[in-house]
């Protein structure tokens, strides 16, 4: 006697993205806080030092927000023009910023005037960064120079003409106070000593450089250039590493999280990346409502801050697990462990006679009804609203299941009002979906068969049966279009296909080759 | 010809069992049923068959128990015979030659001597009507025995077997024709008639399908075609008879029985459930759902405590009271057709073919059994007639037998037909195929012809599907593309049509390099690598209905038969035609183990066989006539040792065995003569225990039994001890050896024994002194030890006969052979205390 073999549900690939680690440590962060700035978020900058502040540079302006503060805790605003570029030195108590009219001004966080003014560009400076020994500052300029300050004495120490245009990014070493690398729109990266007269390494990007990035070892360096992310090991004189090409718009800011064991590309596309900075895939991806400009993130991760070119900053916290542990004990507690082991680790005595019992079979209930050949009981059943509304594919399989067993037509039919609006609804739902379209069509089919003669005597089954009836028409509508683009297709793919000579060439000359690549084209049938 | 009679037709098992209803024996421990020409024994406890009772040379009609001896069976055939057989021994006591073909046999326990036979009435060829005779049974003393003493008891009679039935204690017999139920009393001699009228209101048939009596009541059971069951009572009057309806089945009944106490009425049909209703009680009846299908039998040992049911897939379940399934034997599940190819598993050398609705049967050909069913739809089976339930159309296996495709299908009036190709893994723990891809619609239309690329045993990775809407898809097996995502799955590749027309056939070169694929007229040659046309072959006019490609030596060629009658060889090398020659075709098919192709030709209503090299211009073999009508399953099942005939036109079954299914689903195969002779003399050394079968206990306990039997009863027989022993062992240590290590006690423990015993030939003078002594006792204990442990006559009787004829051999001692003795009887006597129980 076999036993009763449950109801078979289709097991259909999850579309989407796949869950993985990275997905889940990328998704764990709140909902983003907005801010609306003055102006195009041009570049955003962590303090390195305790509260980690930011600093959001944005138009006129340089807002320094605390961790949590919605509203800036200090405000720079004495520019003339467009600011650039404001960042924090190492110890956070001084913030530099270039500005549209080339003069690079010094702060004191805690200040409100410019500690120093320097002057000598001649255009504006975009990038300014401080050297690792803190007292000296790199800018570099839209007059093709960058230059070196001393902090003290707002005197300049060294000029570097060696770009041939702008100069959009540049970099200091964290741990070698002389070295410093540019990137410019003449698609070079040069890596300057301070100690040489010129430049000690130049690598070519291929596109105007818009961002670069140490890791912290300073053995690699990443670049953003066009669309394109490139990776160089310095340490092997400049050698390209990995061209990576995700985006497909100019790549504007990079960023590393995860303790450098990701990279993050933003770019015009409104889309953030992660990479692994091992194997250099994607391996998550954030949207965002326009094209971003910059980007920065918390040390650890605890935020994700992203400036748009709508003048919306955008910043993500991330959760924390006090918090969902909290959620977690609110929940019922359940027995523990302990009791579902009980008594299952025993070990029986050599003479001790064992009686098995009979393990019992778990029916589902819609099972259990089918089994009792109850095929209105079983419908009702698969109808139950979370199941319908979180599984369809189990509906659906217990649909398919009544069809195959020729008895659908009795269990669809002696409904009520309700119920059927329930099935209605269910159909609705449903009938468009690739996946489900042949069977609850059939099934709809039979609705319109067993109900036609009550047609119009409920308000709401007429509603819903109108609604049925937009949907497919709007269905059959796009499937034309669909179709006429597919014929579009097939013949661009017939002309692109360049024809081959078959050999005895009586009958296999004609485009039946060229037919059969077309249609291999085609998606495939996914498979379990 | 002479060599046309060295190679012979024969059935190759797989003959239905559940053709008539078995008999079940009145100990409960043998299952008599009838089978082809044949009646098998089988053991109720371990489902083997133990005894093959031959003789009849026509269909098997009927078997029943004699009833005045509980060890005799009666059997009756299609060949006007009825043989009495002692079922234990497989002995044919007697032959009874009545003259007609018979139809079914009774008996009733108060009818000494007499038995009751349905024959065709005399005038009638067909079997519409029937009579049932009464045959008095001489007792004469011959083996073969004419009976002359015939007188008809019925006429008019149905011919299924289950409208007949003999009331309490004989008194009566009931028939059922029709709508009309007929009593017959014996002592009386008279016989009252009972119509019921042709349609009932609900207009559902009430023709009889079944009747069983009640073996202490007068009370007559009838099964009918709507599902009802009546109990009629008080029949022996004409107009005061009533009865009474049962209804649960929801179509025909097949079969009733009551249990011999008559507290139960037992009753089954198409829904494959076994319904108990309490006689006298019957609204509460049980069930025993799921039988797996329509009930066609059922029988109750004559003790009521085992029930057994046949069922329309060739089953019989044998049921302990009603609540449990003990034990299931299952023959070769023939439907009305096989849909898939015939195939061989290369592990398990069964024949694989489709068998019950939605599985896949594993026959095992060697064995004659069934080995499992693979359950490919995993869906629940619903016994309703007129139901559209998936099939198992196709299925294919490739060459390592490491992977299975399986197409199933679900005709449907309204909508396209669903069609599901699954991929199966064999798993090597559980030693079955294991589900490893289920694509869903993989054409849109019906799929035509699904094959494995056969190159690289083992690593299959490419499967071609043909379908109707007029591509191909090839398939392969594609790692995840996640890694957490589990094993590798199979994926569509490539996807291909030619000029929109069908593809019917595809073919693999030997090698997996070429594919061939038949679009109707054409046939066209693509490299499975790159996926190009390589070439197109067409020889108008005729589709193309098999291509296949030479293997080894003629690899060159491609082989087509088209609708039109031709059978075409193309030589790839040169592109062109080789030869082609008219003839009707209807299955073609390339031996894997050798260049052989074999042919089937449907020609004048019977099929003829042609076995040739596609590169030689005269056939190998040929037969007329092989079978009537067409062949189109047919398949190579390479032997396990293979032959070494040097006859020219036996030599093609040298590697293969070829089997063939004709029309009327009859596995036949060809067998040469030499190979039959072995068989033969097999069969003659195989002796088995009457009761006990064959398993490696029996094997390894019960071997030396019969002879010893034998030469009690029979001294012509040469008894055991004089058996030329071969040197180099006495019988005792051949014995230590044989048997397998696990049973033996620590080597530990026979190691000094043993060795001493091996060394013992110059000891021996002095140990036979000092034994003679101890020589009277010694039969005393040899006869205790025989009563309770038979092991020991085996092992000393040759040793016996060793010591007196040949002493020059190394000899165990007698005490060393006692001590010896001693050691496996302390371990082995847990085992024959199990065989005596």
């Amino acid at each position: 006697m076999a036993s009763f073999k449950p109801t078979k549900i289709p097991v259909y690939p999850k579309l989407g993205e796949k869950v993985t680690q990275d997905t889940l440590y990328w998704k764990n962060y709140k909902a983003p806080v907005q801010i609306k700035e003055y102006g195009a978020v041009s570049n955003i900058d962590f303090s390195p030092v305790a509260p980690h502040n930011f600093a959001v540079t944005a138009f006129s302006r340089i807002h320094v927000y605390g961790p949590f503060s919605q509203e800036p805790v200090k405000t720079f605003t004495r520019f003339k023009d467009t600011a650039y570029c404001g960042r924090f030195r190492s110890d956070g108590q001084l913030l530099v910023a270039g500005c549209e009219d080339s003069v690079v001004r010094l702060f004191d966080v805690s200040g409100r005037v410019a500690l120093r003014m320097f002057k000598g560009h001649t255009k504006a400076v975009h990038v300014t960064d401080f050297t690792s020994d803190r007292y000296q500052i790199l800018t570099g300029s839209d007059d093709y120079t960058c230059r070196l300050w001393d902090i003290p004495n707002a005197a300049e120490l060294s000029t570097y003409r060696e770009h041939t245009d702008y100069i959009r990014c540049g970099v200091t070493s964290k741990l070698n106070r002389d070295l410093f690398i540019t990137g410019s729109y003449d698609h070079t990266l040069k890596v300057f000593d301070a100690r040489a007269e010129k430049s000690v390494m130049t690598m070519d990007h291929g596109q105007p450089v818009e961002s670069l990035l140490l890791y912290p070892s300073e053995g690699l360096l990443v670049s953003a250039g066009g669309r394109y992310v490139k990776v160089w090991d310095l340490l092997k004189g400049g050698q390209p590493l990995v061209s990576l090409k995700n985006h497909h718009k100019t790549v504007t800011c990079l960023a590393l999280g995860n303790n450098g064991e990701r990279l993050l590309s933003a770019s015009l596309d409104r889309h953030v990346k992660v990479y692994n900075t091992t194997t250099y895939k994607v391996v998550h991806n954030f949207d965002y409502a326009a094209a971003i400009l910059s980007l920065a993130l918390a040390p650890d991760d605890e935020s994700i801050v992203v400036g748009m070119t709508n003048s919306i900053l955008s910043i993500k916290h991330r959760k924390h697990t006090e918090e969902s542990k909290e959620i977690m004990s609110q929940q019922r507690r359940r027995p523990s462990y302990r009791v579902f082991v009980k008594g299952k680790n025993f070990v029986p005595k050599p003479d001790d006679y064992l009686v098995s019992k009979p393990v019992k079979e778990h029916l589902a209930k819609y099972d259990r009804e089918l089994k009792k050949f109850n095929v209105s009981k079983a419908l009702d059943a698969s109808l139950e609203i979370w199941l319908r509304k979180k599984k369809p594919e189990i509906t659906v399989g217990v649909i398919k299941e009544l069809d195959r067993r020729g008895t659908l037509k009795n269990a669809l039919a002696g409904r009520d009002e309700e119920q059927l609006s329930q099935l209605l609804h269910f159909v609705i739902g449903n009938i468009v979906d690739t996946r489900f379209a042949p069977i609850i069509l059939t099934a709809a089919e039979m609705i319109l068969d067993i109900y036609k003669s009550v047609i119009g005597q409920s308000a709401l089954i007429d509603q819903q049966l109108l609604r049925l009836q937009n949907i497919l028409e709007s269905e059959i509508n796009l499937e034309q279009e669909l179709l006429e683009v597919l014929g579009m297709l097939d013949t661009m793919f017939a002309t692109s296909v360049t024809r081959k000579e078959v050999p005895y060439s009586d009958v296999g000359r004609s485009n039946g080759l060229a037919q059969g690549e077309a249609s291999s084209s085609r998606p495939e049938l996914q498979a379990t | 010809m002479v060599e046309q009679a060295e190679i012979r037709v024969v059935h190759q098992g797989g003959s239905n069992i559940t053709f008539r209803e078995p008999a079940i024996s009145s100990d409960s421990r043998f299952l008599l049923c009838a089978s082809g020409h044949n009646v098998k024994v089988f053991s109720t406890v371990t489902e083997e068959c133990v005894q093959e009772l031959r003789g009849h040379t026509d269909l098997v009609t009927g078997v029943l128990l004699r009833p005045s001896n509980h060890l005799q069976a009666y059997s009756c055939s299609a060949d006007g015979t009825v043989r009495l057989w002692d079922f234990t021994d497989g002995i044919l006591i007697k032959t009874y030659v009545i003259g007609y073909p018979i139809c079914s046999i009774y008996a009733s326990a108060s009818h000494d001597g007499v038995i009751f036979i349905a024959t065709p009435t005399k005038g009638y060829k067909t079997l519409d009507s029937l009579q049932l005779l009464a045959v008095h049974l001489p007792q004469t003393a011959g083996q073969l025995v004419e009976t002359s003493d015939l007188s008809a008891v019925l006429s008019d009679v149905s011919a299924n077997p289950a409208t007949v039935a003999f009331g309490r204690a004989g008194e009566y017999v009931a028939s059922t024709n029709g709508v009309q139920l007929q009593i017959f009393f014996f002592k009386k001699q008279k016989s009252f008639r009972f119509s019921l009228k042709e349609n009932s209101c609900s207009g559902r048939r009430n023709t009889f399908t079944c009747v069983a009596c009640h073996p202490t009541d007068d009370c007559i059971a009838t099964g009918h075609e709507d599902g009802k069951i009546r109990l009629w009572r008080n029949f022996d009057q004409k107009r005061e008879y009533t009865y009474r309806t049962l209804h649960w089945h929801h179509s025909t009944v097949r079969a009733l029985c009551f249990t011999p106490e008559g507290s139960n009425l037992l009753s089954g049909g198409v829904e494959s459930v076994l319904v108990q209703w309490r006689y006298q009680q019957e609204s509460q009846q049980d069930f025993l759902p799921r039988l797996g299908a329509a009930i066609t039998h059922i029988a109750v040992s004559p003790d009521g405590a085992l029930f057994c049911t046949s069922h329309s897939d060739n089953k019989i379940v044998l049921i302990q009271s009603c609540v449990k399934v003990s034990s299931i034997i299952q023959g070769l599940v023939k439907g009305e057709a096989v849909q898939t190819d015939l195939m061989v598993d290369p592990r398990s050398k069964a024949l694989v073919l489709n068998g019950k609705p939605g599985h896949l049967q594993f026959y095992s050909l060697q064995r004659d059994r069934l080995l499992f069913n693979l359950d490919v739809v995993q869906q629940e089976f619903i016994h309703q007639e007129g139901l559209d339930q998936f099939q198992v159309v196709m299925a294919t296996l490739d060459g390592a037998g490491a992977w299975l495709a399986t197409v199933e299908e679900r005709k449907q009036e309204t909508v396209e037909a669903e069609l599901n190709l699954k991929l199966w893994a064999f798993d090597e723990p559980s030693q079955s195929f294991v589900l490893n891809t289920t694509v869903s619609t993989p054409h849109e239309v019906r799929i035509t012809a699904v094959t494995f690329d056969p190159a690289a045993r083992g690593q299959t990775s490419l499967l071609v599907s043909c379908g109707r809407d007029g591509l191909f898809k090839a398939w392969r097996l594609a790692p995840p593309a996640h890694p957490d995502d589990g094993g590798p799955s199979w994926t569509c590749d490539f996807v291909s049509g030619y000029h929109g027309l069908t593809p019917q056939r595809c073919c693999f070169s030997a090698d997996g390099s070429l594919l061939a694929v038949g679009f109707q007229e054409v046939v066209t040659v693509w490299s499975p690598a790159s996926w190009e046309l390589l070439l197109t072959l067409s020889q108008p006019p005729g589709i193309i209905r098999d291509l296949c490609f030479g293997r080894l030596s003629c690899s060159k060629f491609l082989l087509g038969t088209t609708s039109s009658d031709q059978l075409c060889c193309w030589n790839l090398l040169t592109c062109s035609l080789e030869w082609s020659t008219s003839m009707e075709v209807s299955l073609l098919l390339a031996d894997p183990l050798s260049d052989n192709m074999a042919a089937f030709c449907h020609q004048d209503g019977n099929t003829d066989l042609f076995v040739f090299k596609p590169s030689e211009p005269r056939p190998l073999f040929s037969q007329k006539a092989v079978c009537s009508g067409r062949v189109s399953r047919a398949v190579f099942a390479p032997r396990e040792v293979a032959l070494e005939s040097c006859e020219e036109s036996s030599q093609w079954l040298n590697r293969s065995q070829l089997y063939f299914l004709t029309p009327l689903m009859d596995l036949l195969t060809f067998s040469t003569r030499a190979e039959e002779e072995r068989l033969m003399t097999a069969s003659k050394q195989l002796v088995v225990d009457d009761s006990v079968a064959m398993t490696p206990f029996q094997l390894l306990l019960g071997k030396r039994r019969p002879h010893h039997q034998a030469a009690v009863e029979d001294p012509a027989v040469r008894p055991p001890a004089e058996r030329p022993v071969p040197p180099g062992g006495s019988a005792a240590v051949r014995e230590l050896l044989q048997s397998p290590a696990h049973v033996l006690p620590a080597a530990a423990a026979l190691c000094s024994v043993f060795m001493e015993a091996l060394l013992g030939v110059a000891t021996e003078t002095r140990e036979n002194e000092t034994s003679a002594g101890e020589t009277p006792s010694d039969p005393e204990e040899e006869e205790e030890e025989d009563s309770d442990q038979e092991m020991e006559t085996r092992a000393t009787r040759p040793e016996r006969g060793l010591l007196e004829t040949d002493s020059a051999d190394p000899v165990l001692s007698r005490a060393q052979v006692r001590e010896l003795r001693r050691v496996r009887k302390l371990d082995h006597s847990w085992f024959s205390s199990l065989l005596d129980s």
